[in-house]
């Protein structure tokens, strides 16, 4: 029986278990990471959810409908962009899987649809979901309002006010937004107030959790969901090349995008797995959210993960000039390929990522988000370090909804989370 | 570390019998025909320096006294605790400070400290309730023996559901504190008999979905109070919702036991003296 760990970065299992398919266990385990860490209450409704999400994604008649909605609602698959003015640039050559491409912006559509669908089908009256970006929340308000599921999103009050045109895209949708006034009202806020509202209607309320975190099955359903992304580029840079990238770079805040786009080469040796986090604006704690980097072992929102804590197992605040990245937590699933040496995790901080926005805009004529712009500064490096490879980076959404945030940017000349 | 702390000849802390304590302050309270009343404090709530007295106070007057282990992420409380959670962190407030705070009160016979003088229920057993992570972070080893040290009888985990427990159960079990686990409404029925079967001391049984704070519905109550009494070995507490002696009296005869959280909290903030509100939740004063 795998066992917490009490300290130390334990792997318990190997990249063969999860490559053969054996990870999550029936635990929900990967490794010494996952489980289901929540209030009873919530058990019998997790367990109900396992079930009836295994039965939908076997279920050829539920894959059906998911693969009409991804084709014909969302756009997919998203194209495969050769980024050619950064390639000369970075002395490099660029790919960028376009998820900015997908409908609603981002590649959090994929996972909203899915679920939704899968809400649907247990009959749910009623959805939740939270949003740090707000990107999650406008893909889960337009996925309800597809299938005509009244939704409810939960958002941090500092998100609401740095990301604004998003919660009027949400309210537009259909659902409704409620700014989170109590903890550091910020993504994290955000999902103890979701968890709240579960527990007091589990049986009716579906939770569509947006990122690869919480307790068991949400970080493999939240998986299943994204691994299109990179099933899609892996099939697309072979056509296109005739080979695989040297290396892949995607952002990891809860990690969503990053275990989609990664999840098809972890059994390709040769390809270098790298997920970067939010530096924020320095080392010290509360500066940062680089969880995968330099966190620690904890429970936090239902599952046993890394996690930037005290010494007392208090969770830390976090700095990201990127919302959807400011989250002290990761999914179990990128701890445990931390452990393995799989993926390696480093941070970019703000003013870099705002740079590599600012150098994409310019040099390919497309706005990435300022998360996925994490992962453009990422590739940069990478670059700089490799002249020549073949970099694939996961462009996981598209940067309108921070035009605000760079302009009061440009007008104070700092990066700071209260900006907007 | 507490352990070096000598203890008293008299009165030895905890010998390993954390339920067996847990046990007599029940049974205590139903020889004398009334539910058995959990009073619940956030630990370092308002500040450090009340809190060791409002402990003595609790004490005093309660049969037992569950104290709150603050964290930054508390999913299953209300504003309430989550209020005086905050506040408790504001202030410093640590487990190990905790464990220590305890310690000293256990061993000056909980009535030291405060103006209330010794009385019949002055070993009140004090369990502690906390999130998991703060346990982890401390050690589950470490736990067991500092919690021991300081006389802790048992501990509620709101998320440490049964299929996680078996590791800190085992660790616990030879330190002699109690692990209490939770129950509600929707705890189907299998899964009901294996949890009152592993649960220790007690059974916690959350009378309402949702979170701490809200307020309780009796006569709702009953039937899935008869249902947990008749598959539970051990005795079995209602809590959530807790807030008025009418409460109490409501639940008197579908329970071994109260636990008083969020409304003794909310007291606490009107400046309102725990072990009153303990009295005035017996019916022996009227609220002011």
């Amino acid at each position: 029986m795998t066992e917490i760990p009490e300290g130390g970065r334990a792997a318990a299992g190997t990249l063969e278990d999860l490559l053969a398919g054996r990870m999550p266990d029936e635990r929900g385990r990967f490794g010494a990471y996952g489980g289901r860490f929540v209030p009873e209450t919530l058990m019998p409704a997790l367990e109900l959810l396992e079930r009836g999400a295994s039965e939908a994604l076997a279920d050829p008649a539920f894959q059906a409908e998911l693969g009409a909605q991804l084709a014909d609602w969302i756009g997919r698959p998203t194209p495969l962009t050769r980024a050619v003015r950064l390639s000369e640039r970075w002395d490099a050559d660029v790919w960028l899987k376009r998820e900015d491409l997908a409908h609603t912006g981002a590649h959090k559509i994929n996972n909203a649809i899915g679920q939704a669908l899968i809400a649907r089908r247990m009959g749910a009256r009623r959805v939740i979901a939270e949003t740090g970006a707000g990107q999650h929340g406008v893909a889960s308000a337009a996925a309800c309002a597809r299938l005509g599921l009244p939704c409810t999103v939960y958002m941090g009050e500092v998100d609401a006010a740095r990301q604004r045109p998003n919660v009027q895209r949400m309210e537009l949708l259909g659902a409704r937004v409620v700014e989170v006034g109590s903890g550091d009202r910020t993504l994290r806020a955000a999902i103890d107030e979701a968890l709240r509202d579960w527990v007091s209607d589990p049986e009716s309320t579906y939770y569509l959790l947006g990122s690869a975190v919480g307790p068991h099955p949400y970080p493999w359903l939240v998986r299943q969901l994204q691994t299109v992304i990179g099933r899609e580029a892996r099939a697309g840079l072979l056509l296109a090349s005739g080979d695989l990238p040297d290396a892949v770079v995607a952002c990891v805040g809860g990690g969503s995008n990053a275990i989609g786009i990664f999840h098809a080469f972890l059994g390709d040796p040769e390809v270098d797995l790298v997920g970067i986090e939010a530096g924020g604006s320095g080392a010290g704690p509360g500066e940062h959210a680089a969880t995968a980097s330099r966190g620690t072992p904890g429970v936090l929102h239902g599952s046993h993960s890394l996690l930037l804590q005290d010494r007392f197992g208090q969770v830390r605040d976090t700095h990201s000039v990127s919302a959807g990245l400011d989250y002290p937590g990761v999914g179990p699933e990128h701890s445990f390929l931390a452990a393995v040496g799989r993926v390696r995790y480093t941070s970019v901080g703000d003013d870099e990522a705002v740079e590599a926005l600012e150098e994409c805009a310019a040099a390919e004529g497309i706005i990435p988000a300022l998360e996925s712009a994490h992962a453009l500064a990422g590739g940069r490096r990478l670059a700089r370090a490799t002249p020549g490879s073949t970099i694939l980076v996961g462009l996981s959404g598209r940067g309108d909804k921070d035009l605000g945030i760079l302009d009061d940017l440009r007008r104070t000349g700092r990066t700071t989370s209260d900006a907007g | 570390m507490p352990d070096e702390v000598p203890r008293p000849a008299d009165e030895p802390v905890n010998s390993g019998d954390g339920e067996r304590r847990i046990g007599e302050a029940i049974a205590r309270a139903k020889a004398e025909r009334r539910p058995a009343i959990a009073a619940f404090l956030t630990a370092g709530f308002p500040t450090r320096e009340r809190f060791a007295s409002l402990l003595s106070a609790a004490a005093a007057e309660a049969d037992l006294v569950e104290v709150g282990v603050p964290f930054s992420d508390p999913m299953a409380d209300g504003l309430t605790i989550q209020r005086s959670s905050r506040v408790a962190l504001e202030n410093g407030t640590t487990l190990p400070w905790i464990l220590e705070t305890i310690g000293e009160a256990t061993r000056a016979g909980a009535g030291a400290g405060s103006d209330t003088p010794p009385g019949p229920t002055r070993r009140s057993p004090v369990l502690l309730m906390s999130y998991l992570n703060p346990i982890l972070a401390h050690g589950f080893g470490a736990f067991a023996s500092d919690g021991a040290g300081a006389g802790i009888a048992g501990l509620i985990v709101p998320d440490l559901p049964l299929e996680e427990s078996h590791r800190l159960r085992a660790v616990l079990a030879g330190s002699g504190i109690a692990l209490v686990q939770l129950v509600t409404p929707a705890t189907p029925p299998g899964r009901l008999e294996r949890v009152c079967e592993a649960s220790r001391g007690f059974v916690y049984a959350v009378t309402m979905k949702g979170t701490t704070g809200a307020r309780v519905d009796a006569a709702a109550a009953a039937e899935y109070l008869a249902r947990v009494r008749r598959v539970s070995p051990v005795p079995v507490l209602a809590g959530f919702g807790v807030r008025s002696a009418t409460d109490v009296a409501g639940l008197a005869g579908f329970a071994d036991g109260v636990i008083v959280g969020s409304a003794l909290v909310e007291a606490i903030e009107r400046g309102v003296d725990p072990g009153m509100f303990v009295r005035e939740l017996r019916g022996e004063e009227m609220a002011s």
